[in-house]
């Protein structure tokens, strides 16, 4: 069970290997969180993962899960949540994808969809369902500033967020009242493998930034947050730059 | 809002939260109305189980219970028998200390012990134990009460008594509902000649001043507790405000009320207070200001004036759901007691609160008397302190932490009624008799129908 602070006690990460993922595990562990189940591709990362979190006290369990493949998410996904309730659930796998290769190549675009997108979306319809069964629980959904307003330089991977962004919104709608929390998370670039030799944009953050910014939302039990906060006065302006300007935009 | 009692069609979950207004979680709320459906409820509670819940009053997540079912005891509300010769009284789980008091007081008597709130009911008050300002003379609520008709969760109805089954009675006194549903009660009541108190009132310049005061006159008094301000630092940490008292007898009273000595008139109480009120109203500014003029606002010593019941016990009963004045994020009220010896620790505690700067308006110091037998109940023998808090403070969840880990150095405990994040290693510390409860629950409730989210978050 989550506390008054929203801290919870179980915690299943579906992209197990991701940095932001790890840190906001590795964050809650020193709050309340005992058991961390690791869902991922199975892979000596995975593991060494686990690995680390175990030795800071943490009950952990990897899971096989393969967000190209929804049609297996229910019985894997499924399993988890027989083990015990699950107070938190965060969903943290995603491709950045090479946009100038992607344009060229249709095949390596639709994958950086099948991933953000459709695979999110399986994975967050069978996870909500379980935590409403539950009757309690957060489902915390890692989304980018990306989603808000398309850029020419990562419009592919911007559009999967922007329908994994609309999604999540549309699905905390639906599960006001039924003691489940949805949270969407938009962080602007973050310093981690994925981004690494791009050129940070500006407002720029870490991975355990976005988990100081996750665990104060789940403490305020916000439906959406911005990391950096800032980030939410700047794109309430950016979203409404005529066209040919944002078109100009060094970003 | 509860749902008349129906098992088919299924009543539709709802999202219930305790009165600090944390971590909600959704459960289906049926309200039995007679025992049988209660007894059905129960039966057929399915995986998630059940737990009963009266008036909402506990702080945190005792009376929820995440996609399983939540009966609303109110609706189980008559009471059976006044016995206005040995004041005794026998009514159903979900009748108020409010309706109780509006029922005896014109008999000459009173409920034993009565909290800070008139809203609870005596099946609450039986699952936690509750105590009041008469602790140090007449312990807690459980002491009073006669026989308990228990429903456990392999779904028999028992009539439980401290004679003939005291293992499962003082389980059940304190155990936050977690031994069964508790249908119906006989409680032993106090007698009275009037409604009224009276009061003495005196101003304790630091903490020392107020210990010392406590400790040496409280015997005198069946009634005691003390307001302290928490936010006032340096010389003054600790101030605080002591109001005690008794019922005031017959011939205290003034010739014109003496006509309806016995008359309970709590008086009208304020609109409700708005839903959708901001947080951050409460801050350490308007905190602090409201506790100068409170203190200043008190009598520097004031002996035996007339108060009514309501003043005196429930001044807050006159604001209804005042829980919503911390606005969506809700509140936490910490609530500790450290044993005689252990002054020290309640020093450092209300040292490192006052310098922290919790926005805390309502904390109450009071001197506790003997332990109650109860396994899980709240009360030994020394100092309580209870104070709400913001639940959006930062950095609050860490330093409850901290604090938790000086109670219990200190042996002491905090109250489960009150809790809503403490950390489950923690709890074993503190109650050394969880384990005996634990094996008593699997004893009468095999299959684990019975439980709560407190429960499943504190591994009780």
């Amino acid at each position: 069970m989550k506390d008054a602070f929203g801290a919870p006690q179980s915690l299943l990460i579906l992209g197990g290997t991701s940095e932001i993922g790890l840190a906001t595990a590795r964050r809650l562990i020193t709050r309340r969180t005992r058991t961390v189940f690791l869902a991922g591709r199975p892979c000596e990362q995975l593991e060494a993962a686990a690995e680390s979190l175990r030795t800071i006290g943490a009950l952990v369990t990897t899971v096989p899960f393969d967000a190209l493949d929804p049609a297996s998410h229910e019985v894997a996904l499924g399993k988890v949540f027989t083990e015990g309730d699950v107070d938190m659930v965060l969903l943290a796998f995603g491709v950045l994808g090479d946009q100038a290769r992607d344009e060229q190549d249709p095949l390596a675009a639709v994958h950086v969809t099948q991933v953000n997108y459709t695979g999110a979306v399986s994975a967050a319809l069978v996870s909500a369902a379980a935590l409403q069964a539950q009757g309690h629980g957060s489902l915390v959904v890692l989304s980018s500033v990306a989603a808000e307003r398309p850029r020419r330089a990562n419009f592919i991977y911007g559009s999967s967020k922007a329908g994994l962004d609309a999604f999540c919104q549309g699905l905390s709608d639906a599960m006001h009242g039924s003691g489940v929390h949805v949270m969407t998370v938009r962080p602007g670039f973050v310093h981690t493998r994925m981004t690494e030799g791009r050129p940070a944009t500006p407002l720029a953050s870490t991975p355990d930034e976005v988990a100081a910014a996750i665990e104060l939302g789940l403490r305020r039990r916000s439906t959406t947050i911005w990391v950096p906060g800032t980030l939410r006065l700047v794109m309430a302006a950016v979203r409404h730059l005529p066209r040919p300007v944002f078109r100009r935009l060094p970003v | 809002m509860p749902v008349p009692f129906a098992a088919d069609p299924p009543a539709e979950a709802i999202s219930v939260t305790g009165w600090g207004r944390t971590a909600p979680s959704s459960a289906r709320v049926l309200r039995p109305g007679t025992y049988e459906e209660a007894v059905r409820a129960v039966r057929e509670c399915g995986g998630r189980g059940a737990i009963a819940r009266g008036l909402g009053r506990a702080y945190g997540d005792a009376a929820q219970n995440a996609g399983g079912a939540v009966l609303d005891m109110t609706g189980l509300d008559r009471i059976h028998e006044i016995d206005a010769v040995n004041g005794l009284v026998v009514c159903d789980a979900g009748v108020s200390l409010h309706r109780l008091m509006q029922v005896l007081l014109p008999l000459g008597w009173f409920v034993p012990v009565s909290p800070g709130t008139r809203y609870v009911t005596v099946g609450g008050a039986i699952g936690a134990d509750i105590h009041g300002k008469n602790h140090h003379t007449s312990g807690s609520f459980c002491r009073h009460v006669r026989a308990i008709e228990l429903l456990t969760g392999d779904g028999e109805t028992r009539l439980v008594t401290p004679e003939d089954e005291p293992d499962l009675f003082w389980a059940t006194a304190g155990g936050m509902g977690l031994t069964g549903v508790v249908l119906a009660a006989t409680v032993e009541l106090l007698p009275v000649e009037t409604s009224l108190m009276t009061v003495d009132t005196e101003r304790a310049t630091d903490l020392d001043d107020v210990m010392a005061r406590l400790t040496a006159d409280d015997h005198r008094y069946r009634y005691s507790v003390a307001w302290i301000d928490l936010l006032a630092r340096g010389a003054r940490t600790g101030r605080a405000v002591l109001t005690r008292g008794d019922h005031a007898p017959l011939d205290a009273l003034p010739p014109r009320l003496r006509a309806e000595p016995l008359a309970f008139s709590p008086g009208a109480r304020l609109p409700a207070t708005p839903r959708f009120l901001p947080g951050g109203l409460l801050t350490r500014r308007s905190v602090g200001l409201f506790n100068e003029f409170w203190y200043r606002k008190a009598p520097r010593e004031q002996r035996g004036r007339l108060r009514k019941l309501s003043s005196f016990f429930h001044p807050l009963d006159g604001l209804p759901d005042w829980n919503r004045i911390y606005g969506r994020g809700g509140f936490v009220q910490y609530q500790f007691v450290v044993g005689h010896g252990e002054e020290d620790a309640l020093r450092r505690i209300v040292r490192r609160i006052g310098s922290r700067r919790c926005p805390s308006f309502l904390a109450v110091l009071k001197r506790f008397g003997d332990a109650d037998p109860g396994w899980l109940s709240f009360p030994v023998p020394g100092w309580t302190l209870a104070l709400d808090i913001p639940a959006t403070l930062p950095g609050l969840a860490a330093f409850l932490d901290e604090l938790d880990d000086e109670v219990a150095a200190a042996g002491g405990r905090v109250y489960l009624a009150k809790d809503a994040r403490l950390r489950p290693d923690v709890l074993a510390r503190m109650y050394p008799r969880l384990d005996a409860f634990r094996e008593l629950r699997t004893r009468y409730d095999p299959r684990g129908a019975i439980t709560s989210d407190l429960a499943r978050r504190l591994g009780v």
